[in-house]
């Protein structure tokens, strides 16, 4: 760490280290050099160690992708299974429509609502305020924190009652669900919902009054657009740039490389680069499909139709959040129990793809199946691989901005910017390492 | 799981043992909670996976919780820790090192900094030799279940009684 009472000017190079960034989920450390007052590199370094699951896949029958998957990640389980039902799915070349398609938004919902409200109230929201954690953030804004906290039960809730637990669950299966929940079972849920629908809107309200860093980059959001509803299973995936392709084309589009310093492939578009998945992508393509209630709450905040500012990304959250609670109303309250919990899903020889939405953003999965329904190959692409590079360029935006600040509020400035991205480096791949280099005698070799 | 008394008033003692059995030591949260529902039918047993949110809401309104789990420490495998939580904030980096950003020690910490914490809050660690992948525990770990579970046995006692004493039912 550089001498806080040197002075700047006398520095040629600057090194700010922090050793694991809290409040991210998985492994990771961010290096930033500074010379002579220019910012000359960022990486952010994911250390998680990788876990090979697509190598682990290979082998195993079709019906286990969705359990082994659902493994990669505590917090988006259900989207690890969704991917792989709808690419063994595909595969199979089964569609699974009707209530069970609805169940599978519901599940979605729940999954939606308790990664993005731990996200805006327990990791980010204390960026913004100045506090060290939630917990220091708690003792002043109590009540607030309390609603976060009942918000992320009724999110875990929808996911206990249709997935059978509230981490990892064990009730989806390739061609939809084991046990399928009867209609009174999901109207229980209807009450809290309708809390959550109210509580989602002050959340928004309130997040909208942070004071947010004057700072937009010129992004290439990716995002499904599904032609009716706002996406969390189908769509086509679509780009703020000229992309529109179906799912089964994402690797024609998007290559993934291995850099030296992260664990985690590092994504990019073809002859594009760099491009930017998760909420705000997906509101800035789809914010049409949003309910009205949605649409009138985030303009009430301040956001227009699309929204380029990376820090807004707790006020999208927050947005993806009351349509999810109105969203499973909805399904709830035209439920009708389907007479089989899933649809026959045979073995059959093939190659499918999938792509969900994953609260963080796309996830694509693609296998190839032998004749017996063995999985021969198996990618998994996860939504914090992709955005890794825009995740450096903004830090290359940013930092020169906050050259002036010293290397603990620079660290500071740079750990929120991260945090936009919600980033799951458990997926990509727990704390997060950040060195800024602004060397001179007194950095840290 | 759960086990022992369940109603709609919440439990005068609740014991939630924490962990992943499929991570060497670190079931071993888990182990003790089995043995103590088979054991003591009057008081309510959870497990729990560590999630800090759903822990805040199953001791809620609960007087004596008692948490069972992993800790890292420079102590020998099998060393048994008591922290009581109900005393002060515990040591920094004493839980078990989880992948979720918000686990045992934050939900404590945050449950107190809000005034929900439990009127009594105890921690039982153990010192882990392995967390790698595996469903057994350590020979020195599976030695510490036994003398615990007498422990636990021995605190639920005195505060039944301390209860009595004072006119509960």
């Amino acid at each position: 760490m550089t001498d806080a009472n040197m002075p700047r000017t006398a520095r040629t190079t600057r090194t700010i280290r922090c050793d694991y960034l809290a409040r991210v989920e998985g492994e990771g450390a961010l290096y930033v050099r500074i010379r002579d007052g220019c910012l000359q590199d960022v990486k952010l370094k994911i250390f998680e160690p990788p876990r090979f699951f697509e190598a682990l896949l290979r082998g195993r029958r079709h019906l286990e992708a969705p359990d082994i998957t659902a493994r990669i990640c505590g917090i988006c389980p259900v989207a690890y299974q969704m991917s792989a039902c709808h690419a063994i799915e595909n595969a199979l070349g089964i569609t699974v429509g009707g209530p069970l398609r609805e169940l599978r938004r519901l599940l979605y919902c729940g999954e939606w609502i308790e990664s993005h409200v731990l996200h805006v109230f327990m990791l980010h929201a204390p960026d913004f305020l100045g506090y060290e954690s939630a917990i220091h953030m708690a003792r002043d804004h109590g009540d607030l924190v309390q609603m976060g906290l009942r918000l992320k039960k009724i999110g875990n809730d929808i996911g206990a009652l249709l997935g059978g637990r509230e981490i990892h669950p064990i009730n989806v299966r390739v061609g939809g669900f084991y046990r399928v929940p009867e209609r009174r079972e999901l109207q229980r849920l209807v009450e809290d919902l309708t809390w959550a629908c109210d509580a989602a809107e002050k959340a928004a309200r309130w997040v909208a009054t942070l004071p947010f860093p004057d700072f937009e980059q010129d992004y290439e959001y990716v995002a499904l657009r599904h032609p009716a509803e706002y996406p969390f299973n189908e769509g086509r995936l679509v780009s703020s740039g000229a992309l529109d392709i179906a799912v089964s084309e994402y690797e024609q589009c998007f290559v993934e490389e291995h850099v030296a310093h992260s664990n985690a492939l590092h994504s990019a578009m073809r002859g594009r680069g760099a491009y930017f998945v998760g909420p705000l992508a997906r509101y800035s393509l789809n914010f049409a499909r949003l309910t009205a209630r949605a649409q009138h709450v985030a303009r009430a905040c301040g956001l227009g139709e699309t929204c380029w500012n990376p820090f807004q990304s707790i006020i999208v959250r927050c947005i993806e959040t009351l349509y999810a609670c109105e969203e499973a109303l909805r399904i709830i309250a035209s439920y009708e129990r389907p007479e089989r919990p899933f649809v026959d899903a045979p073995a059959f020889p093939g190659r499918g793809f999938g792509c969900t939405e994953a609260p963080r953003g796309i996830l694509y999965h693609r296998y190839q199946l032998a004749d017996d329904g063995t999985i021969t190959d198996a990618r998994i692409v996860p939504p914090t691989a992709q955005n890794q590079k825009t995740i450096e360029n903004d830090l290359r935006g940013l930092v020169p901005r906050y050259l002036d600040l010293s290397d603990s509020e620079l660290q500071w400035r740079c750990e929120q910017a991260i945090r936009n991205y919600d980033p799951c480096i458990s997926c990509a791949t727990h704390f997060l390492r950040l060195d800024v280099d602004r060397g001179g005698a007194a950095a840290v070799p | 799981m759960t086990s022992g008394r369940c109603g709609s008033e919440p439990p005068a003692v609740l014991v939630i043992g924490v962990g992943n059995a499929w991570r060497g030591d670190d079931g071993f949260g888990l182990v003790v909670a089995e043995a103590l529902a088979d054991s003591l039918p009057e008081v309510a047993v959870k497990t729990a996976s560590g999630d800090g949110a759903a822990l805040m809401s199953e001791w809620e309104g609960a007087e004596l919780v008692i948490i069972v789990d992993a800790v890292r420490s420079g102590a020998a495998p099998g060393t048994l820790h008591r922290l009581d939580a109900s005393a002060g904030p515990l040591p920094p980096d004493s839980l078990r090192c989880s992948s979720h950003a918000f686990g045992v020690a934050e939900a404590i910490e945050l449950s107190r900094a809000l005034g929900t914490m439990p009127r009594r809050l105890v921690v039982h660690g153990v010192s882990g030799q392995t967390f790698a992948a595996g469903t057994d525990l350590s020979p020195p770990v599976r030695d510490a279940v036994g003398p615990l579970l007498k422990r636990i046995r021995d605190e639920v006692a005195a505060l039944t009684l301390a209860r009595e004493s004072a006119g509960h039912r």
